[in-house]
């Protein structure tokens, strides 16, 4: 019963060496990263969401004219809207102002509805999902139930609930989209929790003493955030359609002076026979943004997804 | 000899089996541990051997707490561990690790090695020195200090044991339980890995409690091998006691079953076979729980009467009511004539 001395001493020359010569490794989230810069798909879905971005926050930088000004009220009259020319490159709107402008501008309540009302989803989802899938038993039945009860609301309808009871104002339009974003979240979380959750690396975790809250936080639920980051992203692109859907039922910032592309549809659906770039170009606006952040999601599955590892 | 290290008495763990939706009742249970006692004594090495689904994972994880035992008692310092709860529990895992089957999985993917070895020590409030422990734990366990902030999906399958070796003795344990630590590995790692855990044995002063379905690796680590079967030990003794003098007719069988590397011993060699599967343990047999399969049966008393272990010679024990006759050739297997028979066209 003796040791190989070679054995001890140089592990690398022996049988089960390892290829690579580098001394930092790659964590998981480094090679993601890695194999979404080599897709196509996540290029384009990224390079659509940093020209959103970058149009929100530049808007006022972008935009030719004073955004909601109405000194050109006197070129649109119920039967004409002046449409595309060289001084006003998308035409003026109903209301006198310069279409491009409120576009850029719309950009940025897209943006921040979008942004706020999928964190509010996520952070409460999240937080839900880990309580039920880390601690099981009556907590996970208690949290559940909770959440099978908001599913079984139609989510839109839940939305207008909320956003009627709170009134019309942009932050009731986030907690609303964000709320009916809870059971999503909750549910997914809580279901690759529970598959990790009997994983061996769990029960090592356990064997060696730690603590429970360190190995549902620490371990449990790194591993099990994949799909629900992806899941967030593609719930932007919805959460932007449903903020346009909920201001084109009247729901959201009442207030004219700020441009929304929901509004902005609905504003211009009435002369959608005389002038229907007004209603088109927001339309547009919002299938663009909404394809970005669907195509970066999809791609973020592919890229997380361990069974695609190489 | 001295008191033992660790004692497990009488230790059952029963998993239910429930039917209904909303009222669930028990309908039965799965006996997977059924009244063990095992006595681990410090600086040794017990092996433990059954085939799959005899239970004896499910009794390493027991003594472990890592599932909870139905029955029975896991007394470690006098402490009687199957009783402990919540944060004593908790205190008490730094004193007895486990080593896993499958390092990949076992090795949380997304925490690099240095993080995976420190873990332990922080979450029970060791104070360290980072670099110098880190470096100190992987050259015990023969992987270059260049390790540490690599990933484990960047290394091979004997690598990863190392690392899932070197978190376990990261607190200095008295105790660590190796489950089939080398069956997930190459044969040409697994001499390697058994002759770490010898070395660290005699370093570190470690004991172990080795479980694994094959015999080789077994009697090549044990001083001690305990054998299981169907959720209770049949047979224990030391290493080259049982392979030599096997008295239980399970353990022949089992031993028979292993060819000589000499072709004409080989062909002389009577090899005991054994008929049909593990009964399930939902279900154990009547009495002797091995009596459905065994070769050496004898009419009523087999069935009826389960036997107890019985000391034949000085750290040999055995449950088998006929053990003795066996050895003296009294009682033939059954199915000797058959295997001649076979044997000859």
């Amino acid at each position: 019963m003796t040791t190989p001395p070679d054995v001890l001493v140089s592990p690398a020359s022996s049988g089960d060496a390892d290829s690579s010569e580098s001394t930092s490794g790659e964590s998981l989230w480094r090679g993601a990263f890695k194999r979404l810069r080599r897709s196509p798909m996540a290029i384009i879905g990224a390079a659509i969401m940093v020209v959103f971005v970058a149009v929100a926050l530049l808007a006022p930088v972008l935009a030719p004219y004073e955004p909601a000004s109405t000194q050109w009220t006197n070129l649109s009259t119920p039967v004409f809207v002046q449409g595309s020319n060289s001084e006003h490159l998308l035409g003026i709107d109903r209301w006198g102002s310069d279409m491009l402008t409120q576009l850029l501008f719309g950009a940025r309540q897209s943006l921040i509805i979008g942004v706020v009302s999928t964190l509010i989803g996520l952070i409460a989802g999240a937080g839900l999902g880990t309580l039920a899938g880390g601690f099981g038993g009556w907590v996970d039945s208690l949290v559940m139930r909770f959440v099978d009860i908001l599913l079984s609301i139609p989510s839109l309808l839940l939305a207008i609930s909320i956003a009627a009871a709170m009134g019309k104002s942009s932050f009731a339009l986030m907690v609303a989209i964000g709320a009916a974003q809870v059971p999503i979240f909750a549910r997914l979380l809580r279901s690759s929790m529970l598959g990790q959750n009997r994983s061996d690396y769990v029960v090592a975790a356990e064997s060696l003493g730690l603590r429970r809250r360190t190995i549902i936080l620490g371990h449990v639920l790194p591993n099990s955030l994949g799909p629900t980051i992806v899941q967030a992203t593609l719930n932007l692109a919805t959460a932007i359609i449903e903020v346009a859907a909920l201001s084109f039922l009247g729901l959201g910032n009442d207030d004219p002076a700020v441009a929304e592309w929901g509004r902005m549809i609905v504003s211009g659906q009435d002369r959608f026979l005389v002038a229907p770039w007004l209603a088109f170009y927001p339309g547009v606006c919002i299938a663009i943004t909404a394809l970005g952040f669907t195509l970066l999601g999809e791609s973020m599955r592919e890229a997380l997804d361990p069974k695609q590892r190489r | 000899m001295d008191e033992p290290l660790l004692k497990v008495r009488g230790l059952e763990v029963h998993f239910p089996i429930k039917r209904g939706i909303v009222l669930e009742r028990q309908i039965g249970a799965v006996k997977a541990v059924d009244g063990v006692d095992l006595d681990i004594y410090k600086g040794k090495t017990l092996g433990l051997v059954g085939e799959s689904g005899c239970g004896k994972s499910t009794l390493g994880r027991a003594i472990l707490r890592l599932t909870k035992p139905t029955a029975g008692q896991v007394i470690y310092n006098g402490t009687d561990l199957a009783q402990l709860q919540g944060e004593d529990l908790r205190r008490q895992r730094r004193h007895m690790q486990m080593v896993f089957q499958d390092p990949m999985s076992s090795l949380n993917p997304r925490q690099s090695v240095e993080t995976l070895v420190t873990e332990p020590l922080r979450a029970h409030g060791i104070s360290f020195e980072r670099h110098a422990r880190v470096k100190e734990l992987l050259e015990l366990v023969g992987l270059p200090s260049s390790a540490a902030n690599r990933y484990p999906h960047e290394f091979s399958g004997g690598q990863r044991q190392r690392i899932g070796i070197a978190r376990a003795i990261a607190l200095e344990p008295d105790l660590v339980i190796a489950d089939e630590p080398v069956s997930a590995l190459d044969v040409s790692i697994q001499a390697q890995v058994l002759n770490l855990l010898e070395e660290l044995q005699e370093r570190l002063n470690l004991t172990y409690l080795v479980i694994a379905h094959d015999l080789a690796v077994v009697r090549h680590v044990s001083d001690d091998v305990a054998v299981m079967y169907l959720g209770g030990i049949v047979e224990q003794a030391p290493s080259d006691d049982l392979y030599e003098q096997p008295l239980h007719p399970y353990t022949i069988s089992l031993l028979s079953a292993i060819p000589v590397p000499n072709p004409e011993v080989e062909d002389r060699r009577e090899r005991i076979l054994l008929s049909g599967d593990l009964p399930s343990p939902a279900n154990p047999p009547s009495g002797c729980r091995f009596h459905t399969r065994c070769p050496f049966r004898q009419e009523t008393r087999c069935d009826d009467e389960l036997p107890p272990l019985r000391e034949l010679s000085p750290g040999h024990t055995v449950a088998c009511h006929y053990a003795e006759e066996i050895l003296d050739g009294k009682i033939t297997p059954r199915s000797a004539e058959e295997m001649l028979t076979a044997g000859a066209s």
